[in-house]
């Protein structure tokens, strides 16, 4: 049983699937395609009679997911030049020619979550300058050859290698590429093949025999995998009681999570530094969902612990207890003491051991404000060194409070990633690239400690969830997210949910940061969710791209009717990021398009948005 | 049974292209991208523009999830390469607001600015066109830009080519309207749709270059030219020298794909003579001939030299009388005697004065010196001074170098004055071979580019002047040509030491060629490193030193040793 169709297809479709099927088929991603292809083939098939009698699919069953899609050939394609393609191309053709059920893949769009699930892979590659991978490829080669690769028991494979025997690394490329598949657990259907400039001399055998090895291996497939189309739970995504299940690292006893990346995001023109941060949880059993935060427990930056040792002139290899824990001072400035910022018990502390006119003038009610900006451009360090006191090292553990740790908006979804929490980190420090002070860096306590963090080590965290900025439950809504700068990251999250989930509410993200060029976080990434309609809307707000400054809100204002169509449509309006200026700046923005374009009063625009809130469809997430 | 290919995706996006227009409103105004759609990043090259990415920076930008920093660079329409001190100074200014604070001199005698964002491009060539420069077919599928010898003694004959390259270049421009509308927001005529009656629809099948030619000197390399015309001159009534008619040259060409024996450099063959009133009907002859013959499925196949190679000279010659009505004459004699520029100060015709400059790589930037080294030339801030003051023209060299061209002799103390002051002679010190090397930009902006050129030449420079020293050759004339890719933007084929690109810090290298360019060199040893090089030149140059006859070149002494052999 190895025809594909009982009959043959129609040349051209009929007018009902033009005019009907097509328009709606037209915006499908690719799995999409191949599962409605194996649908409608089963259909076909068993109302034609077929040599496999298929069930019958009831109006009930008829939109059930299937499995997996039928066994099929993949043609990875991985060129620099085209001959890659070129060949790719003959191969596709031999093989649908040979019967095979065929697809052919650009590396570029092709990710490990596939691989994982690909059966039979036929890959095609060429070797750039130095025994490199083709542009292409290079993303999908960093994934395959890092500790994250999946293991491939599933697979059978064969490489077919293209390069230049006159350059040292000959053909490395496609070495690699076959020799990491073999080591990731996976079955070499046919031996590779090394082609030089006569690519056609071992391409073309190489083409016949491998193809003969897949109609050996494809007929096995198929039979093995003509199963009914309804009913399949196998491979769909892990239910809400997996979610819940599992033991949970806290506050008090976080998980050593090992770092899998640190990465930074802005480019070298950038006057901020933003990191992206990712995390192994292994096997803790911590879970989360799109919204949650991701706790660190910093360790202080060595500028600030020096400069807290000099200014009180102590030792910081003297031993302290301090609860009846002891440990060397130093230590205690560094992992359990809060130093980086400033709180007024500390500076009450301090008032007492030194009684400062000007400190209690600083502290009095009416220098509120002053103090306020004073806390937050200092670090401990620097009220010390304005106020000289004699400390002891007791009476300076007691003065300060226990270390806090940072809570970040979690920038991925488990759905997407496995078992790994990823966020976005801005470097917070006045020793930043922007503003150098080297003689007296005052670096933010978890920026710089992620920042600077090496990638073998591992990082103390907890996962903090946040009910109130979740995800609608019903995911046809759709929803608009305004996250600048770093207030993206748990919009990472819900686009990576809403992807994996198959939601089909729209998504329109509103994404702002100083310059186009340097400061465009994620942007590969949201390039290629709207190409591939996982999102749907992207408005960006560069504010010194031009010379007028342009921030989200004014985006929000130009789109302030489809901002307006979208909300009384039904959609979640979320906003994540600044809480002094942006999130008031977008609420400005919000009553004005009730105003405008919904018609409302001033009163009325207030009501309509609490409305929102209390229906829970406007939710922020602002710091 | 034959199948016919398929064509080239390239021709493809033509065909749809509603004559160059395709979607690049809406690539320019998409804000998610620095880059435009695919199909029309192939078409912007038609406006005189290229996209590029800033490669040292890319696999950052990568990791980054940043996309690569794209950018674009715009090459201007320069017949002759004759630019006004106005001119200059509005590429100047935009050198400095839009791209990356230089202009480029191509060996084609164009401009070039680079860095330019794509949201900076329409203004950027909106002030061109304003200034009077514009950027129509400057690359792209068709007849590029015209190249002129440059040659300051004879002004009134230059100025006679100059006349000729600028009606050959209006003649062979494209007639769609596409350019005005997206640039210069002229409005679209309703009802009228754009004809092109010389390209059709679908242009040309790849580039295609013409270029003139003033004997005794071959500045433009005329047999490296699609379309040459070798000028034929005669004295007048009034005993002045004038271009009566032209040899026509065609099927020259550089590029070549390494690993591709069926692409290959190729001299042009010189095909007859004929009377200078019909030089465009020729052009427009030997053009549709290339558009209706040239290979459309293969774009690495698709030059004129590959059509005349295989249809053979007489057939070609035949096409070219009859769609010209032109019955060409045996070639008159004609002699080339040299290839470089006269650097320094030369009288021409009228008493006029001109000043060659030597601008290295073409690069016209202010350089900064090293810490503890002499100041360093400021070539952008020099010549823009020396634009404010000049009164006559400029003139770009196929050389890559700039004749300040036109000066009363009275104005010569204070061009001398700001060349001292801003560095800008270098000419009058740098030996022969630094002053007659070219190199193609290469890394960081062309995509094409496998191995560095323009950056990379100084220090090749230094390492070959060591060697040609410790042979005492240091003073002799020698043609050295570097690329970063075989598709031969510096006429590297032409050189008589070429380098060409393979991979980082890897060349091939070339040897062979005369100092005229009338002969091809050949390849002498592939996919080497800077030391190999230098290891396999050393003992050539001490048997040169030994063996040469009388003025015998370099090139000359191993063709006539015969040390390259044919592929």
């Amino acid at each position: 049983m190895t025809q594909p169709l009982p009959i043959q297809p129609p040349d051209t479709p009929s007018r009902l699937v033009r005019e009907q099927l097509l328009p709606l088929v037209a915006g499908l991603e690719h799995s999409d395609l191949y599962w409605l292809a194996g649908y409608a083939a089963g259909l076909a098939q068993g109302r034609m009679g077929g040599a496999v009698a298929l069930p019958a699919v009831s109006a009930a069953t008829a939109a059930a997911p299937v499995a997996a899609t039928p066994a099929s050939l993949t043609v990875l394609v991985a060129s620099q030049t085209g001959n890659s393609k070129r060949q790719g191309e003959r191969l596709l053709a031999a093989a649908t020619a040979a019967g095979l059920n065929a697809r052919l893949v650009r590396a570029a769009d092709y990710s490990l979550k596939e691989l994982a699930r690909e059966r039979l892979l036929f890959v095609v590659i060429s070797t750039q300058g130095d025994g490199d991978p083709p542009d292409e490829a290079r993303a999908l080669f960093d994934q395959l050859l890092s500790k994250r690769a999946p293991k491939l028991p599933q697979l059978h494979f064969a490489v077919l290698s293209l390069g230049d025997s006159s350059y040292p690394k000959f053909c490395a490329a496609g070495q690699i590429f076959d020799e990491r598949l073999l080591a990731l657990g996976a079955q070499r259907l046919h031996d590779r093949a090394d082609c030089d400039l006569d690519i056609e001399t071992l391409a073309t055998p190489w083409i016949h025999g491998s193809i003969e090895r897949a109609r050996e291996q494809f007929a096995e497939l198929r039979i093995a995998t003509v199963t009914p189309l309804r009913g399949a739970t196998v491979g769909a995504p892990q239910t809400a009681a997996e979610h819940a299940s599992g033991p949970s690292a806290s506050r008090e006893s976080p998980f050593a999570a090992e770092v899998l990346a640190v990465q930074r995001l802005t480019g070298r023109g950038s006057e901020r530094e933003v990191y992206h941060l990712e995390l192994a949880l292994g096997d803790s059993g911590l879970r989360y969902e799109p919204g949650d935060a991701l706790g660190i427990l910093p360790r202080n930056p060595l500028e600030s612990v020096q400069a807290v040792l000099e200014a009180t002139r102590l030792d910081g290899d003297q031993s302290v207890t301090r609860d009846g824990i002891t440990l060397p001072l130093a230590e205690w400035l560094t992992s359990r003491l809060e130093i980086t910022q400033v709180s007024r018990p500390t500076l009450l502390a301090l008032q007492e051991r030194r009684a400062s006119a000007a400190l209690q003038e600083l502290l009095a009610p009416a220098s509120r404000e002053a103090l306020r900006n004073r806390m937050l451009r200092s670090q401990v360090a620097d009220f010390l060194r304005d106020f000289p006191a004699d400390w002891d090292a007791t009476s300076l553990l007691a003065a300060l409070r226990p270390l806090a740790p940072r809570l970040y908006s979690i920038a991925s979804s488990r759905a997407s990633v496995g078992d790994e929490v990823h966020t976005t980190v801005a470097l917070v420090g006045d020793g930043a690239a922007s503003r150098p002070n080297p003689g007296n860096p005052r670096w933010g306590a978890a920026s710089r400690f992620v920042a600077t963090h090496s990638v073998d080590g591992s990082m103390p965290i907890f996962i903090e969830t946040n009910d109130r900025f979740r995800l609608p439950r019903d995911g046809t809504r759709d929803i608009i997210m305004v996250g600048p700068g770093t207030g993206v990251a748990p919009f990472r999250a819900f686009v990576q949910e809403r992807a994996e989930t198959g939601a089909s509410g729209r998504n329109w993200l509103l994404f702002g940061a100083r310059s186009f060029d340097h400061d465009f976080l994620y942007q590969l990434e949201w390039q290629a969710a709207l190409k591939q309609k996982t999102l749907h809307r992207l408005d960006l707000a560069f504010s010194r791209d031009q010379a007028e400054k342009i921030y989200v809100q004014h985006r929000l204002l130009a789109a302030g009717h489809d901002v307006w169509d979208w909300l009384q449509n039904g959609a979640n309006f979320y906003v994540c990021g600044d809480a002094t200026r942006m999130a008031p700046d977008v609420n400005a923005a919000l009553l004005q398009i009730g105003r405008q374009h919904g018609n409302l009063s001033d009163d009325s625009a207030v009501e309509w948005l609490a409305a929102l809130t209390a229906e829970g469809r406007y939710l922020r997430d602002v710091y | 049974m034959a199948e016919t290919p398929p064509l080239s995706p390239v021709e493809g996006i033509k065909t749809r292209s509603r004559h160059l227009r395709g979607t690049l409103v809406e690539s320019l105004a998409d804000p998610v991208t620095g880059a435009l759609a695919d199909p029309d990043t192939q078409l912007i090259k038609f406006h005189g523009s290229y996209q590029q990415d800033d490669r040292d920076i890319r696999e950052e930008r990568r990791l980054q999830k940043l996309e690569p920093a794209y950018s674009f660079m715009v090459r201007t329409r320069l017949p002759a390469g004759v630019a006004t001190p106005a001119q200059w100074l509005a590429l100047t200014d935009l050198a400095r607001k839009y791209g990356n604070g230089s202009l480029r001199l191509t060996t084609r005698q164009a401009f070039q600015i680079h860095g330019i964002l794509k949201r900076n491009l329409k203004a950027n060539i909106a002030a061109m066109n304003a200034a009077l420069v514009d950027s129509i077919a400057a690359c792209g599928d068709v007849n590029r830009n015209v190249m002129a010898s440059a040659n300051p003694l004879e002004s009134a004959l230059h100025a006679e080519a100059h006349r000729y390259a600028a009606q050959l270049s209006a003649h062979l421009l494209p007639n769609t309207r596409a350019y005005h509308e997206i640039w210069l927001d002229r409005e679209k005529v309703a009802g009228t749709p754009d004809v092109e009656p010389i390209y059709g629809d679908t242009y040309l099948p790849r580039k295609f270059k013409a270029g003139i030619v003033v004997p005794p000197e071959n500045d433009v390399d005329v047999f490296s030219q699609d379309l040459g015309f070798i000028a034929i001159t005669e004295k007048d009534a009034a005993d002045t020298r004038r271009i009566v008619g032209f040899n026509l040259v065609v099927g020259g060409g550089m590029g070549t794909t390494h690993g591709e024996p069926g692409t290959y450099a190729r001299l042009a063959d010189v095909l007859g003579y004929f009377d200078a009133a019909h030089l465009c009907a020729i052009g427009e002859a030997v053009l549709t001939t290339q558009r209706d013959f040239g290979d459309r499925t293969n774009r690495k196949h698709a030059r004129l030299k590959y059509t005349i190679a295989e249809r053979g000279v007489d057939w070609f010659r035949g096409e070219v009388e009859r769609r010209s009505g032109v019955t060409l004459a045996p070639p008159r004699p004609f002699e080339f005697t040299s290839r470089g520029d006269r650097f320094g100060w030369t009288v021409g015709t009228g008493g006029r004065w001109h000043l060659t400059l030597r601008i290295e790589s073409g690069r016209i930037a202010d350089r900064e010196a090293a810490a503890g080294q002499p100041a360093a030339p400021r070539w952008l801030s020099g010549l823009e001074a020396i634009a404010r003051i000049h009164t006559g023209h400029f003139r770009l060299s196929p050389n890559q170098n700039l004749v300040i061209a036109d000066v009363d002799a009275s104005a010569r103390p204070g061009i001398d004055a700001l060349v001292r002051e801003y560095g800008l002679d270098i000419h009058a010190t740098a030996r022969p071979v630094r002053r007659d090397a070219l190199a193609c930009v290469a890394l960081p902006t062309c995509s094409l580019a496998m191995a560095e050129a323009e950056r990379y030449l100084p220090g090749f420079l230094d390492a070959l002047d060591l060697t040609l020293r410790q042979h005492g050759l240091q003073n002799e004339p020698l043609s050295v040509r570097i690329t970063g890719c075989p598709n031969g933007c510096a006429r590297p084929f032409l050189a008589e030491i070429a380098l060409v690109g393979k991979a980082p810090e890897r060349y091939n290298l070339h040897l062979g060629g005369d100092g005229l360019g009338q002969r091809l060199n050949r390849l002498y040893r592939e996919n080497i490193t800077e030391p190999e090089i230098i290891a396999a030149l050393d003992p050539l140059f001490a048997r040169y030193a030994a063996e040469r006859t009388a003025g015998e070149r370099f090139g000359d002494w191993v063709w006539r040793n015969q040390l390259v052999k044919a592929p």
